[in-house]
C-alpha cells in the first residue's frame, strides 16, 4: 500500500507570490518524514502541494513534478480529488465532522468511494479506531457526536477517518499542536504504529517532537521575508540532530534563531 | 483546588467581604448604568408590547366570538352586518396556510440552491453584483408585487395551468375550469418570489460561516465539490436554513396587500388550488376593514389573533427542530 514519493523541482505560488521554490526530494515508503523550520517557511505549504490541497487557497497554483511511485500527481488528466484519496491528510486543529456521529465519521471517506454493505463498513470503521487507538474509547458511543470528544480523541478519530480509506501515504499539519502532552504522546505512539503501514509525512514545530517520531527531517528555511522558502536539508534525523551539514539547521535546532 | 478534606485547628478563615453585586455586574460607573439600564429597558419594554397586542387581540376578540352565531373555527362565511353575526375562519386558516405552504416548497430550495451558487460556484466577481439584485428583491414594495401580480402574473399564469390540469388535473388538486388564474397557486408563486430574498441572504450567511477546516476535511477524504457541500455545508448550515425558512415563512403567512390585491376571494375552500377564490387572514383584514362596523372590526381582530397564534406556533416548531438538532450543529465545534 504504502508508496514512495518522488518531488522534484516544485515551486508553489499564491497568485504572484512565490511561497516555495524548486523543492527536490524523496519519501521512502514506511517511514516518518518530519518537516521542520521556521514559520512561514512554507513547509505546511509543501505539505499541501503533495495531495493537490494547495490549489484549494484561491490563486494556489504549481509547477514541478510530484511522482507517488511512478505516477505524477500533476500530470495532464489527474483529478486532484483523485489524488486525495490516494493521500490522506490530518490537520493542525482537530475538524471531525460537527453534524456526524463517531461512525459516521469515520465511513465518510468510504462513503464517497462506493457502495459498502452495512457490515464491510461496521469492520473497516472498528479496524480504523482500533488503528487509531481509540476503538476502547468510543466502542460504547459510536452514534454520538464526534465533536463531543476530548481534542486528542478528536484528533485520533480523524487519523481513524484518514486510514479508513486506507491511503498510500498520510500527511500530518502539526497534528499535535492543539493538544495538551497526553494527548501528543498518544498520538506519537500511534504515528510509529502506522508508519508499519503508511508512508508518513508529518509538519511539525516541536523539535523534540520531530526527533521523536521521524526517520528523516527536513529542514525549510527562508532567506527573509517575503523572501520563497526552500529545503535546506534533509537527512537521517539522528544526523540532523547531532552532526547536520548545513550551519543553518545547526543554529535552528540549538535554539539560535527561528 | 488543593486537598478537599484537611482537618485543622485553625479556625475558619474571615469571611472575605462580599464582592459586591453591582460591581460584579459591571454597573458601578455611569456608563455602565445607563447601558444596563437602556439594555434591560429595551427587553422589558418587548415584553411589554407582546403582552400589550395579545392582550388587546383577545380582549376584543372574546368581544366578538361571544356574539357569533356561528362556530368560529369551522363556519364558510364571514357575516358580520346581520343580527345575529355568522363569521368563522376556516377559509382563512386553509388559505393563509396553503399559500404559504406553496411558496415555501417553491421558495426554500431555489433559496438554498442560489444562496450554495453564490458562496461556493460563482466567480468571486459575479458574487456581489448578484447579491445586490437579490437585496433589491426585498426592497420592492409588497403593494408593487400585487400590481406586477395582478396585471403580468395572473395574465401569464394560463399556460402552467392548461399544462397543470392537461397533466395532473387528474388529483384534483391541479384541475382547473379555465377562470381567471387569481387563485392560491397564483398567490402561492407570487408569496415564493417575494420571500425569495431574505431565505437566500440569511442562507448565504450561514453557509459563508462554514469554517474552513470542516470543507477542508471534506476535500482532504476526496470529496468532489458537491461532496463537500453535502458533508460540510449543508449539515452545518441546517439549523440557519431553517430559521431562514421560519423567517419567510413569517412573512408570507403575515402577506397583505400582494394577496389582496391578486386573489378574487370568495368564502370557500376550493378543491384545486388552480380555482380562483379562498381568501388569507391578512387579505380579509385589509379587504374588509375600512367598511366594518365597531363589531365587524372585532370579528377581524379575532381573525387577526389566529393568526398571531399560528404564527407563534410556527416559530415554537423551528426552534423546536433546531433543538432536537442542536448537539450536531457544530455550534460546539
Amino acid at each position: 500500500m504504502a508508496k514512495r514519493i518522488d518531488v522534484s523541482g516544485l515551486t508553489a505560488y499564491y497568485g504572484s507570490h512565490k511561497a516555495i521554490e524548486d523543492i527536490s526530494m524523496t519519501v521512502e515508503p514506511r517511514s516518518v518524514t518530519a518537516f521542520i523550520g521556521p514559520s512561514g517557511c512554507g513547509k505546511s505549504t509543501f505539505l499541501r502541494t503533495l495531495n493537490r490541497m494547495h490549489e484549494v487557497t484561491s490563486g494556489g497554483r504549481v509547477e514541478g513534478k510530484v511522482l507517488l511511485d511512478d505516477e505524477d500527481l500533476y500530470g495532464t488528466g489527474i483529478d486532484p480529488v483523485s489524488v486525495r484519496r490516494e493521500v490522506g491528510m490530518v490537520f493542525q486543529r482537530p475538524n471531525p465532522f460537527p453534524t456526524m456521529s463517531i461512525f459516521d465519521n469515520v465511513a465518510a471517506g468510504l462513503r464517497l468511494n462506493g457502495d459498502y454493505k452495512k457490515s464491510e463498513l461496521a469492520d473497516i470503521v472498528e479496524r480504523s479506531l482500533k488503528g487509531a487507538n481509540l476503538w476502547n474509547e468510543v466502542k460504547d458511543r459510536l452514534n454520538k457526536p464526534g465533536s463531543g470528544l476530548s481534542g486528542g480523541q478528536q484528533q485520533r478519530l480523524c487519523i481513524a477517518r484518514a486510514i479508513a480509506v486506507e491511503p498510500n501515504v498520510l500527511l500530518m499539519d502539526e497534528p499535535c499542536s492543539a493538544l495538551d502532552p497526553i494527548s501528543t504522546l498518544a498520538i506519537e505512539d500511534l504515528i510509529g504504529e502506522l508508519k508499519e503501514r503508511f508512508t508518513i509525512v508529518i509538519v511539525t514545530h516541536n523539535m523534540q517532537q520531530a526527533a521523536r517520531v521521524s526517520d528523516r527531517t527536513a529542514f525549510f528555511n527562508l532567506a527573509a521575508v517575503g523572501q520563497p522558502g526552500k529545503l535546506i536539508e534533509i537527512d537521517d534525523t539522528e544526523r540532523i540532530f547531532s552532526n547536520p551539514s548545513v550551519q543553518a539547521t545547526e543554529d535552528y535546532i540549538s535554539g539560535r534563531f527561528g | 483546588m488543593g486537598t478537599p478534606t484537611q482537618i485543622t485547628d485553625t479556625p475558619p478563615p474571615a469571611p472575605q467581604p462580599a464582592i459586591d453585586k453591582r460591581a460584579a455586574r459591571g454597573a458601578t460607573r455611569p456608563g455602565d448604568r445607563i447601558f444596563l439600564g437602556l439594555s434591560r429597558g429595551s427587553g422589558i419594554l418587548l415584553l411589554v408590547i407582546m403582552a400589550a397586542i395579545a392582550g388587546f387581540l383577545t380582549y376584543r376578540a372574546v368581544l366578538a366570538i361571544s356574539e357569533d352565531e356561528g362556530n368560529f373555527l369551522t363556519t364558510f362565511e364571514w357575516n358580520t352586518g346581520v343580527t345575529p353575526p355568522v363569521f368563522g375562519i376556516a377559509v382563512l386558516a386553509y388559505g393563509t396556510i396553503v399559500s404559504s405552504i406553496i411558496a415555501m416548497i417553491i421558495a426554500v430550495p431555489v433559496s438554498v440552491a442560489i444562496a450554495l451558487f453564490l458562496t461556493h460556484y460563482a466567480p468571486r466577481r459575479l458574487r456581489g453584483p448578484i447579491a445586490y439584485v437579490i437585496d433589491l428583491l426585498a426592497a420592492v414594495p409588497s403593494i408593487v408585487y400585487g400590481l406586477w401580480g395582478a396585471l403580468v402574473l395572473v395574465p401569464h399564469m394560463n399556460g402552467l395551468f392548461g399544462w397543470l390540469n392537461d397533466y395532473l388535473g387528474w388529483t384534483g388538486i391541479f384541475s382547473w375550469q379555465g377562470g381567471a388564474a387569481r387563485s392560491m397557486l397564483t398567490v402561492g408563486i407570487l408569496l415564493a418570489i417575494m420571500i425569495l430574498p431574505i431565505i437566500t441572504n440569511v442562507s448565504r450567511e450561514v453557509f459563508r460561516q462554514v469554517p474552513q477546516m470542516h470543507e477542508e476535511a471534506a476535500l482532504a477524504l476526496g470529496a468532489t465539490r458537491w461532496e463537500v457541500i453535502r458533508m460540510a455545508v449543508i449539515p452545518f448550515g441546517r439549523s440557519g436554513v431553517i430559521s431562514a425558512s421560519m423567517l419567510g415563512l413569517g412573512r408570507a403567512l403575515g402577506e397583505t396587500m400582494a394577496v389582496a390585491t391578486v386573489l378574487s376571494p370568495d368564502f370557500l375552500i376550493h378543491s384545486s388550488l388552480l380555482d380562483p377564490g379562498g381568501g388569507t387572514f391578512a387579505q380579509n383584514i385589509a379587504s374588509k376593514f375600512s367598511e366594518a362596523t365597531e363589531f365587524g372590526r372585532d370579528a377581524l381582530i379575532a381573525s387577526g389573533l389566529v393568526l398571531f397564534v399560528i404564527t407563534l406556533l410556527v416559530n415554537g416548531a423551528a426552534r423546536a427542530i433546531i433543538a432536537r438538532r442542536k448537539e450536531y450543529s457544530g455550534a460546539n465545534a
